[in-house]
């Protein structure tokens, strides 16, 4: 939480500047559902707010308030609506907001409010604020790689201002730190199937298997690389059934660790669209020559066992298997 | 082998009337949020009358504005999430009657964009969870004719993922909270047909980790409150058997403060009404005894939606 407590705080009915105004305290009934009791500076200051508020005050001293509170409670969401009303009638330099915000967030990188603020700002400032919004992104992306709001922003910056040309790195750059990071491979897609400079999906597919060949490689136990995989075939399961690179690399994690969850999984999945395991592929699978479908249902069977927390999930798989049972 | 500790909980979620701390004045911009919790937790665990009814709508009343939308207490602007929050409030004491069904359901209507998103207030910020706060609210209210429904669905539907999981805004990360509001929407607006629901599925069951709790993302720590967003998503969808139902509820009860009550996030740590509410909600959906049952869409008690829709105008009484 953040908190402007000290000795250096002067409080508001002693600064002449605030000598006309008259506090509203808070109105909590006769007897209040939520009482609560305030330090003095957080309510001597949500008492002068709230009579600015009442006034509809939009002058430079309300704007000093605004950050007065903000400093106190970022989440109150009121106060920065009252905030954005004073920015725009006091036709406030928007880059120096921006300043404001940097300050504010530091210790509040999960604040929905500072989050959305600062969009609003930057909608305003539009195109020129682009790579200030990238690196903003960025900075809070190296202290948290994963944070929601970030990852958020710099997709309508994209979208909304553009910048894509650094994205693709970008994701790689993340990805290369750790490559278990799952919003970065979301951020992938998301470039791959929507930045105007890259060819899309289809023209991206094989130079992005060979990506996430390569971070399976690295970690196999990560889910992300495997759905990144499927959903580079989403709506055509027969070409991942026939991509080489895909199944070579299924088998050859299966090869190396036969408890290898994601890459038996997506076995499952390759032989119910279509690939037919060579005598050899079988070989390294340790399993007798068969049919696909009973080389799925083993695989399931054994799934149940090595994962056993979702065994309901993979029975249920393997019920979806056509019968092995020959047909007399 | 842990137990619910159920009074203590009951306990903990009135002694937050009397807080009187720094986590309960920096909270007061969401009251409503926090009373939706703690008193929805209540009516789970059979304590709901402990509560002051006339008191507490009497408070909610004074946070509508004109407009319709309620904010989040006293002098705080309206919202969607608030005014959802407040309508449920409303449910379950039964006092629904006590506001103007039409004026929120316009304030609700002129949040629609026309991409069919909903943004949370006039400020602008669009969010698939504002896209379920307004047909959630609006199907309590029975009047989910007032929005272009087909549109809302459509926006979600296009907030769908590669991974059949949903994100805040079309190609967000999936996350088991946004992923909850998609699926809980798209289940009240008739719509589930834009889920995948195998695909999905498996994605949620995904997010058991070795300690039997659930993450939201994937590489991501076990937390409390994904026992309701991953559970309830999984309910809907028919496919809660996919995850380890006992590793699960150990982990929640895990998550108890057996001394003080209350529910934290993870073992050991703090807790907070928030979490104790999720956890309460959880081990609902697992069948927990002596936890009623919860609605895994409109996150009220069963009775209490069943009291809306098929309540005394449809004829129905206690006897049938």
């Amino acid at each position: 939480m953040d908190r402007e407590e000290g000795e250096d705080w002067e409080p508001l009915r002693a600064r002449p500047a605030w000598a006309d105004v008259v506090p509203i305290p808070q109105d909590d009934g006769p007897r209040p559902v939520v009482p609560i009791a305030y330090t003095d500076q957080f309510r001597e200051v949500m008492d002068y707010f709230r009579a600015i508020l009442a006034k509809d005050e939009r002058s430079s001293r309300a704007l000093e308030l605004t950050a007065e509170v903000i400093a106190l409670n970022s989440a109150n969401y009121t106060v920065w609506h009252f905030r954005r009303l004073v920015l725009e009638a006091l036709r406030s330099n928007l880059e120096e907001e921006l300043d404001f915000i940097e300050s504010v967030a530091e210790n509040n990188f999960k604040n929905y409010q500072i989050w959305h603020h600062r969009r609003w700002v930057a909608q305003k400032l539009g195109v020129g604020a682009v790579s200030g919004e990238l690196e903003f992104t960025e900075i809070v992306l190296l202290d948290d790689a994963k944070n929601y709001h970030a990852w958020s922003h710099r997709q309508w910056v994209l979208q909304e201002l553009g910048g894509w040309e650094g994205e693709l790195d970008f994701c790689s750059r993340l990805l290369e730190k750790d490559v278990y990071n799952n919003s970065a491979w979301n951020q992938r897609y998301f470039v791959v199937t929507k930045s105007p400079l890259i060819g899309g999906l289809q023209a991206m597919r094989e130079h992005e298997v060979h990506y996430c060949v390569d971070a399976i490689k690295a970690a196999p136990m990560n889910e992300s690389p495997w759905r990144y995989l499927r959903g580079l075939f989403k709506g055509d399961q027969d070409a991942l059934a026939h991509n080489p690179l895909v199944v070579a690399a299924c088998i050859e994690e299966i090869r190396k660790d036969a408890s290898c969850v994601q890459a038996l999984s997506l076995l499952v999945d390759l032989l119910g669209a279509g690939f037919r395991p060579t005598p050899s592929d079988t070989e390294l699978l340790h399993q007798p020559v068969s049919s696909p479908a009973a080389l799925a249902s083993n695989v399931c069977t054994h799934l149940e066992n090595v994962d056993a927390m979702r065994a309901r999930y993979w029975a249920w798989r393997r019920s979806l298997l056509p019968s092995t049972t020959p047909v007399s | 082998m842990a137990t619910l500790h159920l009074q203590k909980h009951v306990d903990y979620i009135k002694s937050l009337d009397k807080k009187s701390d720094f986590d309960s004045l920096v909270t007061e911009h969401l009251r409503m949020s926090g009373a939706y919790w703690g008193l929805t937790a209540m009516d789970l665990m059979g304590h709901l009358a402990d509560m002051d009814a006339n008191e507490i709508v009497a408070w909610l009343l004074k946070c509508q504005h004109d407009c319709g939308g309620f904010g989040g207490n006293h002098g705080h602007d309206p919202h969607v999430i608030y005014t959802l929050n407040a309508v449920q409030i409303l449910a379950l004491f039964d006092k629904l009657n006590a506001v103007d069904a039409d004026k929120i359901a316009a304030y609700i209507a002129g949040l629609q964009n026309e991409d069919g998103s909903f943004s949370g207030d006039e400020w602008g910020e669009i969010d698939t969870r504002f896209s379920y706060c307004a047909i959630c609210c609006l199907s309590l209210l029975k009047r989910l004719d007032k929005i272009d429904l087909k549109k809302a669905t459509d926006f979600v539907a296009r907030c769908k993922n590669f991974d059949g999981g949903f994100g805040c805004t079309p190609g967000g990360e999936s996350h088991a909270g946004q992923i909850f509001c998609c699926v809980a929407a798209l289940a009240i607006a008739g719509a589930l047909h834009h889920v995948d629901k195998d695909l999905l599925g498996w994605w949620l069951c995904e997010r058991q980790v070795k300690s039997g709790g659930l993450n939201g993302r994937p590489e991501k720590l076990p937390d409390v409150c994904y026992s309701w967003w991953v559970l309830s998503s999984l309910v809907i969808m028919n496919r809660v058997h996919w995850i380890d139902k006992k590793k699960l509820e150990e982990f929640i009860l895990d998550c108890q403060d057996s001394e003080n009550g209350g529910i934290s996030d993870r073992p050991d740590d703090a807790v907070d009404v928030f979490h104790t509410f999720f956890g309460v909600a959880g081990l609902s959906l697992l069948e927990y005894p002596g936890v009623k049952a919860i609605d895994p869409a409109y996150a009220l008690p069963v009775d209490i939606v069943d009291r809306i829709f098929y309540g005394q105008e449809n004829g129905f009484t206690d006897k049938l």
